[in-house]
């Protein structure tokens, strides 16, 4: 039952204008810039635009800025404001193959061609925390070392040219590609669907779910092929001009989980293949993205389905977190008359519980007198 | 075509000697390059066409596709803000442009100086003092994270164990 209900007005304006307040601290400290943001918490804003699924690194600084640094609120200012823009139209398949590589590893070849490169990574830092850095003492220029102008060849095509790992090819150019921003849900999902809801899935969640593989909730024997940092061009076809051209520039984590085999009377044994790709510098979250693509390409290769990691349904409809937080905040808006009922339910219960009782009560000591009478 | 009927439409390069793989070059390197180097060079020049705006600048997203295990079936990993307009310069050439993010007037100075490319008294120029430089400057940036992340390559060398 709905009963509108009016005098909170004056509350909400006072309680934004709090918000305000705090959300700005203390005067006497400058304010944050957004190039301060994008540029010195730039994981944070990767994280935003990820989840909120628009690439814009200002916004994603204004966003969080916004919120006051609460991340799953900044994704859903990010979202409320995608839906305000037309859309002009979609972009050429982006070739990761082709990136201005930032960092590259592969943890099954020692050499390879490109070589392992770090780039900037918290890998083999000790986690102790820095007191210098309280400070704004000046860092030096990074070092650089020469060029080797090898091509960084993906390791998939390196084993995909012995055979030994599954093919990934395009099985039909001509096949619309899913978009769930546009068409409702329907399980089960082309792989498409999947791997664009696991893009923008929250990174807690999904970690976990990749976790839990690994812990034996549906083992995948996953080795990190590959992962790849660094920036992609934009490539859009112009309908005036006839052609494509470059509109510029988006930075990406691609990572290629390879997991044990399978095989077929058809097909000989070969290692299978996990997806991630991410916006930004956001190597965790491709990681746990590749291994639930994994986990949940059970059905397809014919695994038994006994963990929620390999649950479509469970894990797809569970990790946004903007559609999470809506229905779990939900709970805080006026229940007031869903709840008059159930206290009137409840008091009639107890009522008759006690009412209940009391008659039990009275026909034992009515037994008892009788007894004692007899006696 | 997005615009047939209205007058914009064009075969690529139609109004000038300008190649598509020219007009495509031009349009991605100034697309690539940084709004404020893009916006000295235009300086520089010296030039300054009048402009009417045909259509935009326009703000709105463009839907990134990538592919599944890098090589596969498209799918979309999100979306990108981007900003259009069309112009025609005094002239009469009509210049596109599109560009990531949603900064409108690096958009319209694109389209303006596209526009100046199909002119063939002005392409030279437009060559010389913007595009060339613009291609270099991105692409010693590119050069130079190239170096950055090289110095973080692994050499391994294997330790020699027991004696022989």
């Amino acid at each position: 039952m709905y009963v509108a209900v009016k005098g909170g007005e004056t509350a909400i304006a006072n309680a934004h204008r709090l918000l305000a307040a705090r959300r700005r601290g203390d005067a006497d400290v400058p304010g944050l810039t957004l190039e301060q943001i994008a540029g010195q918490l730039s994981l944070a804003v990767d994280r935003v635009m990820g989840e909120g699924s628009l690439y814009d690194p200002e916004l994603a600084a204004l966003a969080i800025k916004q919120a006051r640094g609460d991340l799953i609120e900044a994704v859903f200012l990010l979202r409320a404001y995608r839906t305000t823009l037309p859309r002009f139209g979609h972009s050429e398949p982006m070739d990761t193959g082709e990136m201005l590589v930032e960092r590259r590893i592969s943890a099954i070849y020692k050499d390879l061609p490109g070589g392992q490169l770090l780039g900037p990574t918290f890998d083999y830092t000790h986690r102790l925390l820095d007191p210098v850095l309280a400070g704004d003492a000046p860092v030096d220029a990074p070092e650089t070392g020469q060029d080797s102008n090898e091509r960084v060849i993906r390791v998939s095509d390196i084993l995909g040219d012995e055979g030994l790992i599954e093919d990934d090819p395009v099985t039909d150019a001509s096949l619309p590609v899913a978009d769930i921003t546009r068409t409702p849900t329907e399980y089960p999902m082309g792989r498409d669907a999947r791997l664009q809801t696991l893009a923008r899935g929250d990174e807690g969640f999904l970690l976990a779910l990749a976790y839990s593989t690994q812990r034996g909730y549906a083992r995948t024997h996953p080795f990190v092929g590959e992962i790849r940092i660094g920036d992609v061009d934009v490539e859009v076809m112009i309908p005036e001009l006839g052609f494509t051209v470059v509109i510029g520039r988006v930075k990406l984590t691609e990572c290629q989980m390879v997991n044990q085999f399978q095989g077929s009377a058809k097909v000989p044994p070969q290692f299978t293949r996990g997806y991630g790709l991410v916006f930004g510098q956001a190597e965790r979250k491709a990681m746990a993205m590749s291994l639930c693509d994994r986990a949940l390409r059970a059905s397809e290769l014919g695994e038994d389905i006994v963990a929620p990691a390999q649950d479509e349904e469970f894990v797809l409809s569970h990790c946004d977190n903007v559609q999470a937080t809506g229905f779990v905040e939900h709970l805080k808006l006026p229940h007031y008359v869903d709840f008059q009922a159930e206290l009137d339910l409840v008091r009639r219960m107890r009522a008759e519980h006690f009412a209940n009782a009391a008659r039990a009560d009275g026909e034992t000591s009515a037994t008892d007198d009788t007894k004692e009478a007899a006696e | 075509m997005a615009l047939s009927g209205n007058g914009l439409d064009e075969t690529p390069g139609e109004d000038s000697g300008m190649g598509f793989a020219q007009r495509q070059r031009l349009l991605s390197v100034l697309a690539k390059a940084p709004g404020k180097d893009l916006l000295s060079c235009w300086k520089q020049t010296g030039l300054d066409p009048s402009v009417e705006l045909l259509r935009g600048p326009e703000s709105g997203l463009v839907a990134l596709q990538g592919r599944a295990g890098g090589t596969g079936q498209p799918f979309h990993v999100g979306e990108v803000s981007a900003t259009r307009v069309t112009v025609r310069i005094g002239s009469g050439q009509v210049g596109h442009a599109m560009i990531s993010g949603r900064d409108a007037r690096k958009a319209q100075l694109v389209a303006v100086i596209d526009a100046l490319a199909q002119d063939p008294g002005h392409a030279e120029l437009v060559e010389r003092e913007i595009v060339a430089p613009l291609e270099q400057l991105v692409g010693a940036g590119d050069a130079r994270a190239r170096r950055e992340t090289a110095a973080t390559r692994v050499n391994f060398f294997t330790m020699v164990r027991g004696e022989d």
